[in-house]
């Protein structure tokens, strides 16, 4: 137990390890670590980022869907708004033409009327000169003359 | 187990001295390498201690060197994340004492944490398993625990004692050196009537602070020694009981690998505090 040489060459001996701990062991090991820890900080960090980019994502989302949402709205009540129109110019429409075709039919009619009426006459001024001729023709009493010309008067 | 074999030592206490004796060579007076025949010789060497102490510092050096130079960061292997939970460990303690910068302590601790633990470890090992193996192989005297071998944890602690001189030196300067030796705890008077005792209390403060200053390494040492030796006579003593010491040894094997590890722990922190206490600045 008592103390001799040995001491020395246990502190030469820890000098030794010492300096091959500092130079060759602890410097890679614990650049290894720090590596490692600061994969983990920038890891968990940018979970961190995702996370919120995802929340902001589906905020964005939601806005779109609902912008969206509004635009469909907004087409609908303009193709409503359109159709009712439509439907009304339509109308408007059918009654014009109804109008202007009757119009048209009436007058048509009226024509047909006129024409019938001048051939009417035409007939009629027939007639008169064919009853003027007979009565020419058979040259008798006023009182008949009378009689035909009465007649005449009733087929006017 | 003395009373077992009859090639043994013959009593309880011979087994014992046999067992504490290091395996030592000196040169003798005639000028010769004797072995084992070296007590009271200042320039003897316990060689068991210094080869058990430097095949474990190589163990030590050369596992860590070959996880240190493979280091992955993808697939760390086992041994890596053994060698990153120690490391760890160390550098945590090292942070949370020393508040400087140094490239040195951090290092030094992990050594001399791993370095002890290991040597400690060795008090594990049935006591008389290497002694019986070496005795057949003609060595007469084995002993395997390093830190049971006052010289090792001297060895280490005045090493210690120097760098924490060398720290003070070197961060406070030689007159914040002699500073702290003789300016405390008493501040001499500097001015008046009191000059006249001014020497004496600078020389009162020189023996306190000396005597606390050499009681670092010293302290630091003779824990680490009387609890590892400590340790191995109670296990030689269990040893002497016969069949009766397996659960006994068992018992206080385990026990014991608390105050391996401790005893590893509690000279690394006060390696740090000891030189944290150096390198502050006031």
């Amino acid at each position: 137990m008592d103390i001799n040489l040995t001491l020395i060459g246990q502190s030469i001996a820890m000098i030794v390890f010492v300096w091959f701990c500092m130079k060759y062991i602890w410097p890679p090991v614990l650049e290894a670590i720090e590596t490692r820890q600061k994969q983990i900080e920038d890891g968990l960090a940018a979970a961190d980022r995702g996370q919120e980019r995802l929340v902001q994502a589906r905020a964005e989302a939601d806005e779109v869907v609902d912008e969206a949402r509004r635009q469909a709205t907004t087409i609908l009540d303009q193709a409503n708004a359109r159709a009712i129109e439509i439907v009304a110019d339509g109308k408007a429409d059918g009654s014009k033409e109804r109008e202007r075709q009757l119009t048209a039919a009436t007058a048509e009619i009226e024509q047909e009327a006129n024409r019938a009426r001048e051939e009417l006459r035409g007939q009629v001024s027939a007639i008169a000169i064919a009853g003027a001729e007979k009565i020419l023709n058979r040259e008798i009493d006023a009182t008949q003359h009378e009689d035909i010309l009465g007649k005449l008067a009733k087929e006017l | 187990m003395a009373s077992e074999g009859g090639h043994g030592p013959e009593t309880s206490g011979d087994y014992i001295s046999h067992h504490l004796q290091n395996l030592q060579v000196c040169k003798a007076d005639s000028g010769e390498w004797v072995w084992n025949h070296c007590a009271g010789n200042p320039l003897a060497i316990n060689v068991d201690s210094m080869f058990w102490s430097v095949l474990l510092g190589l163990i030590f050096v050369l596992l860590f060197r070959n996880v240190a130079k493979k280091t992955s960061q993808d697939k760390p292997g086992r041994w890596q994340a053994v060698v990153e939970i120690i490391v760890e460990f160390v550098d945590s303690s090292v942070k949370d004492t020393f508040q400087g910068k140094s490239r040195l302590i951090a290092p030094l601790g992990l050594t001399v944490f791993v370095w002890v633990f290991l040597m400690n470890l060795m008090d594990l090992i049935p006591v008389d398993w290497i002694p019986a193996l070496s005795k057949l192989a003609g060595i007469e005297y084995m002993k395997v625990v390093p830190t049971t071998d006052v010289n090792v944890t001297f060895g280490m602690s005045i090493s210690v004692f120097f760098l924490i001189i060398f720290y003070t030196i070197k961060n406070k300067g030689i007159t914040g050196f002699i500073g702290e030796l003789t300016l405390h705890p008493i501040a001499p008077p500097t001015k008046g009537l009191g000059l006249i005792a001014a020497p004496f209390i600078i020389a009162f403060n020189f023996i306190l602070e000396s005597v606390a200053l050499l009681a670092k390494p010293v302290s630091l040492s003779l824990r680490l020694f009387g609890n590892m030796f400590a340790g191995e006579l109670i296990f030689i003593l269990i040893a002497i009981l016969g069949l009766y010491q397996l659960p006994l040894h068992f018992g206080w094997a385990v026990f014991h690998v608390l105050i391996v590890t401790l005893q590893a722990f509690i000279f690394m922190m006060l390696t740090i505090v000891y030189l944290s206490l150096a390198s502050e600045t006031h």
